[in-house]
């Protein structure tokens, strides 16, 4: 190689490397630097006597995690709540992902894009409160319950064991709406997209085939929009697991992990107890992750 | 008569799936427009539905406070200070890892999706322990810290997805026809990603004025305005009062978000070959 | 006389993949130039490294006699006309060709006049307060020719310039390019991977395969005696007989390639002329094309020889598909073969 040609290519190396390093610095020790951090914190111990964090490596705080009953109720209620979400966003977002992707005009389908999309720009906050209206007992859903003359169903499902509660505001069942609420245009978008990516010539070669609509849709359809789903899925399940805002907001007193994690690190003071919790979103999701990309949810996102 | 009368396309939408597809429409959007009603209800203790009566009494209200100004100023200083540090470091990353690629690259780029994969708790926490290692106390510049971080990966995502739309032929064309690196960049890749930096920036904004999930970590005893507002969640009186903020929240952080999505359509201008 | 362009035994590798072996190649001032080959061959990394987009590995790039390795495209006195055209679309028409100018200091007013009168060369004068995304395929490229050409360039460098019109702008487009190269004097070099191209316009070419130049000559000369079988094949198709078969034709171990224009299917009857090579074979299929037609014989298990009749007099019409036909050639018509 001609010196000539070492500093041709070695110029715009070192140009890339100028513009990077600003913000991979601020990345690598502002945050990787904390998420190393917690790491850490996850493998130290409360003294329980002097309720000082104790700077050295141990297992013990792990070892509470897991040993404890609560703790794993804590866990099973988190995930079963988010497999159920996934399910549920799934099922109400089909619908409005086919239409969306297959059957709408252009205009009618520019249109519920910005539809699909807008709630998911307003603030996260905003919409858990208005949900939190609308859930309350003298709420909308009372009122509406109460003109369709469908009280006694609302009250019995208030009164079923673990869903239910003195109101929906403050019930499992709420909860669980408002998560599906809240998720819902982030399944709906790559569903839609694994939809519309679904070539009209195989629809057409299906039914040339002899099938009829609703075998075209399930064997043709269907399957092809699998990674969609599943990537859909991702965020659905991930976005519950994590949550902490949702369940302090409306729900039953039942602790989530997120509602652990901001509870331990603050009141209780046990930071790496909250480390260990926060640990367990992550090995779940990554799992769940690996899942996923076996469905081909990777190649639809 | 009707001569166009339209065949039944075979695999068309049935009316029950049009109606479907309506009714989640519908689900997606009624909250928000009954926050904006409660927001002129006349009845302030309860979460009465239908509301008694509408009023703008509480506006007046809301906008004598002096606590929710306090709030949304430090909201406001904070998302503008976290956008400019976000819009510099973001797009300098952006054109850094926009096309060659060099060993480690694809590690970087993972790290520039990590702060909006992870979940925002993690995020939180990873901070809050982060500064408490380093032992600063949390505070205003806290706050800001965090909110460039995932904000920074706003503006990279959005100027990078623009700069890979860019044909190489036009770098190098302008190359060829004897502009420089700076020419190139002022020229060229400027105007072209202009819209991407101005969207990303507005998406930034606009996520850093409502986050409420790191920040309750990051902030200490400062109040933003999403702090306020989860603080007044829970105190039954003045419950209008936080109707009104909310649509007040909706509005800042809708018109960013909605001139950011028009602005970077995939636009027709974009092929000039 | 200086070349305008010359390489010295430049390589370039991506990776494992060996895009150019040792070229060397001189291009002489006012020369029209084809680099022929098809894709992956490397004639566009050629014309990148003359350009200065890329770097050889080894060897050396001089233009005018002066060695430019290393040297960045915009201090290189060479302009590139893009197969994408790459037309800023931001800026207009007069904007985009007054480019050059502007980069180098040139004020406004003088610039865009300057745009204009190559505007005007190109036929386009009216078209400068244009947007691009207005142009059809053939505007787009005048106006990357303009503002090409209104840096007075030494070599004007040409990527795959026709490859997106259609057929009868593209005739045209060939004559205006030729007609405009020859009226300014200067050295183009285009890239092309359509040898009907490289033939009618170019006055020498360079056929490329896999990173190497399998020959260099006029384009008479490439057409009437290829040197190696990928050439008689590239270069408008001849016929390749391999050496068993050319032995038991005409003796000599020597394999040849012969033009289907130089093959004569002898009428029933007829007589082998002379000194004629000939052989036997069976009719596969007719093609007809208008003027002539394609017969496709085949001699053995593996070969079949295309023959190019014209249609004038008795033409193709009484052959069928299946007959037994003879066919017959001089033996000046073969060109002998390096062996691959």
């Amino acid at each position: 190689m001609t010196a000539r040609t070492l500093n041709a290519r070695g110029r715009s190396t070192f140009y890339v490397a100028l513009l990077l390093a600003p913000p991979l610095l601020w990345l690598g020790t502002v945050y990787l630097g904390s998420l190393f951090a917690l790491l850490m914190q996850s493998f130290y111990a409360i003294d329980e006597f002097t309720a000082k964090i104790v700077p050295e490596f141990t297992l013990k705080t792990y070892r509470q995690l897991v040993s404890q009953p609560a703790h794993i109720d804590i866990v099973v209620r988190t995930v079963s709540m988010a497999i159920a979400v996934t399910i549920a966003a799934a099922v109400i977002a089909f619908p409005v992902a086919n239409y969306m992707a297959r059957h709408a005009g252009p205009k009618m389908k520019a249109f519920f894009y910005v539809g699909v999309m807008l709630p998911m720009w307003i603030s996260y906050l905003v919409k858990v409160y208005a949900w939190r209206l609308i859930l309350a007992k003298e709420g909308i859903v009372s009122w509406f319950f109460g003109a369709l003359g469908l009280t006694p169903v609302l009250d019995k499902a208030l009164s079923m064991p673990v869903l239910g509660g003195p109101s929906l505001a403050s019930s499992y069942l709420g909860m669980f709406i408002v998560f599906v609420y809240m998720w819902l245009p982030f399944m709906i978008l790559p569903l839609a997209a694994a939809l519309e990516r679904v070539p009209g010539s195989l629809l057409q070669a299906s039914a040339d085939l002899g099938a009829r609509p609703g075998q075209t849709f399930r064997n043709v359809v269907l399957p092809l929009a699998l990674p969609g789903l599943a990537a859909g899925s991702i965020f659905t399940f991930a976005l519950t697991l994590g949550d902490y805002i949702i369940p302090s907001i409306v729900g039953a007193p039942g602790y989530f992990i997120g509602m652990m994690v901001y509870q331990q690190q603050g009141t209780a003071g046990n930071l790496p107890l909250a480390a260990a919790f926060s640990v367990v979103p992550i090995v779940l999701i990554a799992l769940y992750l690996a899942l996923a990309r076996r469905l081909g949810a990777f190649d639809a996102l | 008569m009707r001569s166009d009368r339209r065949k039944r396309d075979w695999n068309g939408a049935s009316f029950g799936s049009k109606l479907a597809a309506a009714a989640g429409l519908v689900f997606l959007h009624a909250p928000v427009w009954v926050i904006a009603l409660y927001a002129f209800t006349t009845e302030d203790r309860t979460y009465q539905f239908p509301p008694p009566g509408l009023t703008l009494h509480w506006f007046q209200v809301a906008f004598a406070r002096e606590d929710i100004w306090a709030a949304m100023r430090l909201s406001l200083e904070v998302a503008a200070i976290a956008t400019l540090a976000a819009i510099v470091l973001g797009s300098f990353a952006a054109f850094a890892l926009a096309r060659k690629p060099f060993p480690g690259k694809d590690t970087i780029t993972l790290l520039f999706v990590l702060p909006i994969a992870l979940p925002g708790i993690l995020t939180g926490l990873a901070l809050l322990t982060g500064i408490r290692t380093v032992g600063i106390e949390p505070g205003f510049w806290t706050i800001v810290a965090g909110h460039a971080t995932f904000c920074l990966v706003i503006v990279y995502n959005n100027v990078i997805a623009r700069l890979r739309r860019i044909p190489s032929s036009w770098i190098e064309a302008s190359q060829d026809l004897g502009a420089r690196g700076p020419q190139t960049f002022l020229y060229v890749l400027l105007p072209q990603i202009a819209t991407a930096l101005l969207a990303g920036g507005m998406l930034a904004f606009a996520l850093s004025f409502d986050e409420i999930i790191v920040t309750l970590f990051t902030a200490g005893h400062e109040k933003t305005l999403p702090i306020w507002f989860y603080s007044e969640l829970f105190r039954p009186r003045d419950r209008p009062v936080t109707n009104v903020v909310a649509v007040m929240v909706i509005l800042v952080t809708l018109l960013p978000i909605l001139l950011a999505y028009y602005l970077t359509k995939p636009d027709e201008n974009a092929s000039g070959a | 006389m200086t070349a305008a362009i010359e390489l010295r035994d430049s390589s370039r590798a991506f990776g494992t993949v060996v895009a150019l072996d040792r070229v060397s190649l001189t291009i002489a001032q006012g020369e029209f130039f084809a680099l022929l080959g098809p894709s992956g061959s490397g004639k566009t990394t050629c014309l990148r490294l003359v350009a200065g987009f890329d770097q050889p590995d080894s060897g050396q790039i001089l233009l005018d006699g002066h060695d430019v390795t290393g040297v960045p495209p915009f201090d290189r006195n060479v302009n590139t006309v893009f197969q994408d055209y790459a037309l800023f679309p931001h800026m207009s028409v007069a904007e985009n060709v007054a480019y050059g100018p502007r980069v180098r200091g040139v004020k406004s007013s003088e610039r865009l006049a300057r745009a204009n009168e190559m505007l005007e060369l190109v036929r386009l004068g009216s078209f400068g307060e244009r947007r691009p995304a207005q142009l059809s395929g053939g505007q787009k490229q005048r106006v990357a020719l303009a503002r090409a050409l209104i840096n007075k360039p030494k070599v004007l460098l040409l990527d795959e310039p026709l490859g997106a019109l259609d057929l009868k702008l593209r005739e045209e487009m060939q004559a205006e390019l030729k007609g405009l190269q020859q009226r300014l004097g200067i050295t183009f070099v285009f890239v092309t991977h359509d040898q009907g191209e490289a033939l009618s316009m170019a006055d020498r070419v360079a056929v490329f395969s896999q990173g190497r130049i399998e020959q260099l000559d006029t384009p008479r000369e490439l057409y009437n005696r290829p040197r190696t079988a990928f050439v008689a094949n590239f270069v408008g198709s001849a016929n390749v007989v391999e050496a068993a078969l050319a032995e038991r034709l005409t003796g000599k171990r020597q394999p040849f390639a012969i033009r289907p224009e130089l093959i004569e299917i002898l009428d029933a009857g007829e007589r082998v002329p002379d000194g004629s090579v000939s052989c036997e074979g069976t009719l596969d299929n007719v093609l007809y094309h208008g003027a002539s037609s394609r017969c496709h014989v085949r001699i053995d298990e593996q070969t079949v020889l295309a023959v190019a009749r014209a249609e004038s007099a008795t033409g193709t019409a009484g052959l069928r598909e299946g007959d037994r036909v003879r066919l017959a050639w001089r033996p000046e018509s073969a060109v002998a073969l390096e062996s691959a």
